[in-house]
């Protein structure tokens, strides 16, 4: 009986039924394999098994950090001097899906009350790679940190060095630390948070000088890329290589916290860093 | 002489008869007594760190070095450091600053040695420490760029007051293998990326990014005028104000 009420729909029908169902309404993570009904990874975007946190843009992060957020820099953007077509391309488009010009986006945040200087690299612009008006956007974000004796928080997420600019990238990398080192003498308190995935130029600078370094679960935390490592050991890394977890076991990070604890921790970093008005 | 093309000049910078790092510190400097380890975890052969004589007055001098045959290359992985080199060099460094002696660090590196021990054992936070403390560095600090320089691994040494580079020697963001994989999925396009990286010491002069050209000196050469025109730049340095070689350096790299 029941069979003559189920009927096999047919192909036809299949196909317009699913054609209905919208994409990426399910969704896999990449790190323990569960699959979930996407609705579920919330707000925070997080997998709700694992709590690894997906990929964000730099704007949904200050959104859910920062109680209120005072962008600075904003049209500070990659310079003319950059004119390859397929470079110009890659650029405009990472514009478009990321809501900023440069792969950070830096500002004024306020969390529980408490002022801070705050960098938000964006991994989907161009992978978060540091351009030399990324490395500009950070230094101008550390030098009125300093000015104005504001901790700094900085998320980083980026594939490392941006090709396309050259050696002038790789010279970034000595202008933010060097930025970051005169803020730290001035005794003002740095917390990095690194975010999948933080790695190469960006790991070798300014990612591992904080005070205090935090990471994401699970985030992808390293400096040579998989394939180089590869090519050079003749086979496949070890699991969980370059991930938050074993990096913090190796001893190069403070503590992993999972992205929905990450505004509280931060809050309580500085006011534990809150300077008394007796010390000046 | 033709001028070399890009990729002539990475072959010449690779040259295995090219001036070592060894001989550039035997030559240059008098008494000079090699020290080892980074005083946590072990002594990298890639790195060679020490203090000399450069005309009667103590420096401190830190290296990148290939090996002289297949033996030495294997165990200085070609002239790759591990994060030991890394710390053993800041650790000098440090000391230098301590006893006031200016710093040479000589580089020649294809770039930092790409294994999981190393990433371990912290190459990112290794190269960012030198960086950050080699920019605040109270002494002089005088960076050249032998052979090649090659990424991060090469500006972890080569953030002085100021970096020259010998005429057969490279300094890019990147290997031109490695930039024709990323940006072209074929390493073998590797003359087409030796242009479009701009590595020649021409170009990275007019540009800004590096001070002079030094004049290529040989194997057994007498390295007297070398010697002379680092003794004459430490001079100079020497003579500013702490706060002022500190304000210039900070500025060199903040115009980037």
């Amino acid at each position: 009986m029941l069979q003559s009420r189920f009927k096999m729909p047919s192909r036809d029908e299949l196909k317009k039924r699913m054609d209905k169902i919208p994409d990426n309404l399910m969704k896999e993570c990449p790190i323990c394999h569960t699959t979930f009904f996407s609705m579920r990874m919330g707000k925070q975007r997080t997998c709700p098994n694992c709590g690894f946190g997906f990929r964000i843009t730099a704007r949904r992060r200050a959104k859910i950090t920062f109680d209120t957020f005072d962008e600075m820099d904003a049209d500070v953007t990659v310079p003319d001097q950059y004119d390859d077509k397929k470079y110009r391309g890659k650029i405009a488009k990472a514009k478009k899906v990321t809501g900023i010009k440069e792969s950070v986006l830096t500002g004024i945040g306020s969390l529980d009350h408490q002022k801070v200087a705050a960098g938000i690299m964006d991994p989907f612009f161009i992978m978060g790679s540091l351009g030399s008006a990324t490395g500009e956007k950070i230094v101008r974000l550390f030098e009125k940190a300093t000015t104005e004796k504001l901790p700094v928080v900085m998320f980083t997420a980026s594939g490392g060095a941006r090709m396309q600019e050259g050696i002038k990238s790789l010279m970034q990398m000595a202008k933010v630390s060097q930025a970051v080192e005169a803020h730290s003498k001035a005794g003002l308190f740095y917390l990095v948070v690194l975010c999948d995935p933080t790695t190469g130029g960006v790991t070798a600078s300014f990612a591992m000088q904080g005070d205090i370094i935090l990471a994401e679960s699970h985030a992808l935390v390293g400096f040579a890329g998989r394939r180089v490592i590869e090519q050079t050991i003749m086979k496949q890394p070890p699991k969980n290589f370059q991930r938050a977890e074993t990096v913090l076991d190796h001893g190069f990070i403070d503590a992993i916290v999972p992205r929905t604890n990450l505004k509280q921790t931060i809050s309580q970093f500085l006011r534990l860093h809150q300077r008394e008005a007796s010390h000046g | 002489m033709a001028k070399k093309t890009a990729y002539q000049r990475v072959q010449a910078a690779r040259d295995s008869h090219k001036i070592s790092t060894d001989e550039l510190i035997r030559g240059l400097t008098t008494d000079f007594f090699e020290l080892h380890g980074d005083r946590s975890d072990g002594d990298d052969q890639a790195v060679i760190g020490g203090i000399g004589l450069l005309k009667d007055v103590p420096i401190t001098v830190v290296g990148i070095r290939k090996g002289a045959d297949t033996e030495e290359n294997i165990k200085r992985h070609f002239g790759s450091p591990e994060p030991e080199g890394y710390r053993k060099a800041l650790r000098l460094m440090q000391q230098a600053e301590k006893f006031h002696r200016p710093i040479l660090a000589l580089v020649n590196t294809p770039g930092a040695w790409p294994d999981v021990d190393a990433e371990y054992h912290g190459i990112g936070s290794a190269i960012a420490k030198c960086l950050q403390v080699g920019m605040q560095l109270k002494v002089p600090y005088i960076s050249i760029i032998v052979g090649e320089g090659g990424s991060g691994g090469a500006i972890a040494l080569a953030c002085g007051d100021k970096v020259f580079m010998f005429e057969d020697s490279i300094y890019s963001v990147l290997s031109p293998e490695g930039y024709a994989s990323i940006m072209w999925k074929d390493s073998s396009k590797v003359q087409q990326a030796a242009e479009a990286l701009n590595l020649t010491p021409e170009w990275l002069q007019e540009n800004g990014i590096i001070d002079q050209i030094i004049h290529e000196y040989h194997s057994g050469e007498n390295l007297g005028p070398l010697r002379d025109f680092l003794a004459n730049q430490f001079n100079e340095l020497a003579n500013l104000p702490i706060d002022e070689l500190l304000r210039q350096r900070e500025q060199r790299y903040r115009n980037f």
